[in-house]
């Protein structure tokens, strides 16, 4: 794709993403990938912390004591984001504050409040699933085809 | 031991989304979606449960796991309902997390102004 | 007068009676700090909104600006003046304020040259006594606006840039002493096809090459005319692809006069990745600092070329590349036997 999309290009255009392409600072890769890794490790791990909590204090079992972590993680996920903290740490962790639950949380609440002032119908409530809706509109189609060919083939068998 | 497993496999989640990102240069948003589809089509192939069972929190807590159940919700319901299964069971397993973004956002943006 | 293909040459030199600068918290931070007028603290400015915020800065500035030239609103005869918000609101909203009679101007981060070549060639037409020209931009209003909220955690690459918050204005006049604007440049739009709306540096380096180029070639000077080339916000990695082009093409500017207002504001903050970037980053680095130094003696001619990248989220979404433009003005200090 990546050649298609030169293809349309002028020679001297060309010639000028070669030069740009020159100062481009390199991204730090490695040290992006560890910090993904070390920060969205601990999150797993708080969060497993969390679960463990629910399991031998509140007569959770395995299975019912996910939903409860879920909810304590994305409560703390937005009150970093209303302190102001999360899109700092984020720029440090990149995917490790991104790919977790808490990340789906930030971006509901930080599209929240930042459409506070268009008020609470147009502005929140209009805007929240701003970010998020992508995540669940494809989630939820995927699910949906999956869903139906497993149904269809077990009816079929 | 199970909290190893959690980092490792949480961690590796993770810098799988830092690759789409940085190397594949996709935005936050297509990285996400891909990482539900792809935690869609896992669950499907009832992949992702086991890796659950392995890495507890560290594979229920990345967003591939959304997909994961929203996959199983929509299964279950259709062992008993057949194909209308599908699509009452989607938000079965996964409707906690999403309610409790929508009121927690909710009353963030009440309580709470953006800071810059 | 038009001289060549795209440059103004302004025979009357219309004076720059007053400019001012003003800033917010992280611009107090950064080693032009004592060169604004007001610094604020608060990233809202007391305001309720980052929109209203932005308008309140630019009000501020353009009070300021009038109120050093001695002035009052009643005698500027016109103002023109842009931003970065949709439909130029800032501006506009100001406008209402100012009840002056106004021309809206979009050209990103080029808003400030625009304005201010706009203005001398009102002035040097004779169509008016004083203009006032002003922009602005404002850190948060941007972000919300062409990228994510600003409480959302997005990790940027480094060759982004960081969207000043900032204002600056200046009251161009027919007689007075001050400095004086001698010739403009109006850029075309140049785009070389890229994309990355985290790489603008690149994008618009080669607009700002292409308005210097045809400000030295309309005007049959040589780069040793100037004691200073600026430009607008084009970052680390704009400036360093700049000068590279500048050494291709044999356009001999040394190192140390050629400079970018984006790189400056900021100094050697690592926070703001290539460097500041927006309307404001420009208009407030060439109104406060560069004014006050040439003001100082320190230069005598310094060419100031503002950049801006005309896209929107939309385009970008749409896939189109980024459209870029450059508009360079001349700024002179009076001759020394102060005749002309």
């Amino acid at each position: 794709m990546a050649n298609q999309k030169k293809q349309k290009l002028t020679p001297t255009q060309q010639q000028y993403q070669t030069l740009a392409k020159k100062h481009e600072p390199e991204i730090p890769f490695i040290s992006r990938f560890l910090r993904a890794f070390f920060v969205g490790g601990m999150i797993c791990v708080l969060a497993q912390g969390i679960q463990e909590c629910f399991i031998h204090f509140f007569d959770f079992n395995e299975k019912t004591a996910s939903n409860p972590t879920v909810a304590v993680l994305i409560l703390i996920s937005v009150l970093l984001t209303g302190f102001g903290v999360y899109d700092r740490i984020a720029q440090w962790a990149g995917a490790g504050t991104a790919v977790p639950v808490t990340g789906f949380a930030n971006s509901i609440a930080s599209a929240a409040l930042e459409h506070k002032s268009e008020g609470y119908v147009l502005g929140v409530g209009g805007n929240m699933f701003k970010l998020a809706g992508s995540v669940i509109v494809f989630g939820v189609f995927a699910a949906f085809v999956i869903g139906v060919i497993r149904t269809l083939i077990s009816m079929g068998g | 031991m199970i909290f190893l497993w959690a980092f490792l496999v949480g961690g590796a989640i993770c810098v799988v989304g830092q690759f789409l990102m940085d190397v594949m240069k996709l935005t936050p948003a297509h990285t996400m979606s891909t990482l539900v589809v792809a935690g869609a089509i896992l669950g499907g192939f009832e992949l992702y449960d086991p890796l659950i069972k392995i890495a507890g929190a560290g594979a229920s807590v990345p967003i591939t796991s959304f997909g994961n159940a929203l996959v199983h919700g929509a299964l279950q319901e259709a062992q008993k309902d057949g194909l209308v299964g599908v699509l009452t069971g989607i938000f079965e397993v996964t409707s906690a997390g999403i309610s409790a973004a929508i009121v927690f956002g909710f009353l963030g943006a009440l309580v709470f102004r953006p800071r810059g | 007068m038009k001289q060549g293909h795209q440059t103004w040459l302004f025979p009357s030199k219309p004076v720059i009676l007053s400019s001012a600068a003003i800033g917010g918290p992280l611009e107090a931070q950064g080693p032009l700090a004592d060169d604004f007028d007001t610094l604020h603290g608060d990233m809202l400015l007391g305001q309720s909104s980052w929109e209203k915020a932005e308008k309140t800065l630019l009000e501020e500035c353009c009070d300021k600006a009038i109120e050093k030239a001695g002035l009052t609103k009643e005698q500027i005869e016109y103002f023109l003046c842009g931003d970065l918000m949709n439909q130029i609101v800032s501006s506009s909203f100001t406008a209402r304020t100012l009840q002056t009679p106004f021309l809206g101007l979009f050209g990103a981060c080029s808003t400030s040259m625009e304005g201010l070549a706009l203005a001398s060639l009102i002035v040097d037409s004779q169509s008016a006594d004083y203009v006032l020209t002003a922009t602005s931009s404002h850190n948060s209003s941007a972000e919300k606006q062409y990228r994510y909220p600003t409480e959302y955690g997005a990790q940027k690459p480094p060759t982004a840039q960081w969207t000043a918050t900032a204002s600056g204005a200046a009251v161009v006049g027919r007689e007075g002493t001050g400095l004086r604007v001698t010739s403009a440049t109006i850029g075309r739009v140049v785009d070389m096809g890229l994309t990355d709306p985290f790489n603008m540096g690149a994008a618009m380096a080669p607009a700002a090459f292409h308005t210097i180029e045809s400000h030295f070639r309309d005007l049959q000077i040589s780069p040793a005319a100037y004691d200073l080339v600026v430009t607008g916000d084009l970052g680390r990695v704009g400036h360093s692809i700049l000068s590279e082009m500048f050494q291709q093409h044999q356009i001999e500017i040394p190192p140390e006069r050629y400079r970018d207002c984006g790189m400056m504001i900021y100094g050697e903050n690592p926070n703001v990745w290539s460097g500041g970037s927006g309307c404001g980053c420009c208009a407030s680095v060439t109104y406060g600092h560069l004014l006050h130094r040439m003001k100082r003696g320190e230069w005598k001619r310094i060419l100031v070329v503002a950049t801006g990248a005309l896209l929107s989220p939309l385009t970008f979404q749409q896939n189109e590349s980024i459209p870029c433009i450059a508009h360079a003005v001349s700024i002179e200090a009076e001759s020394e036997e102060g005749v002309r």
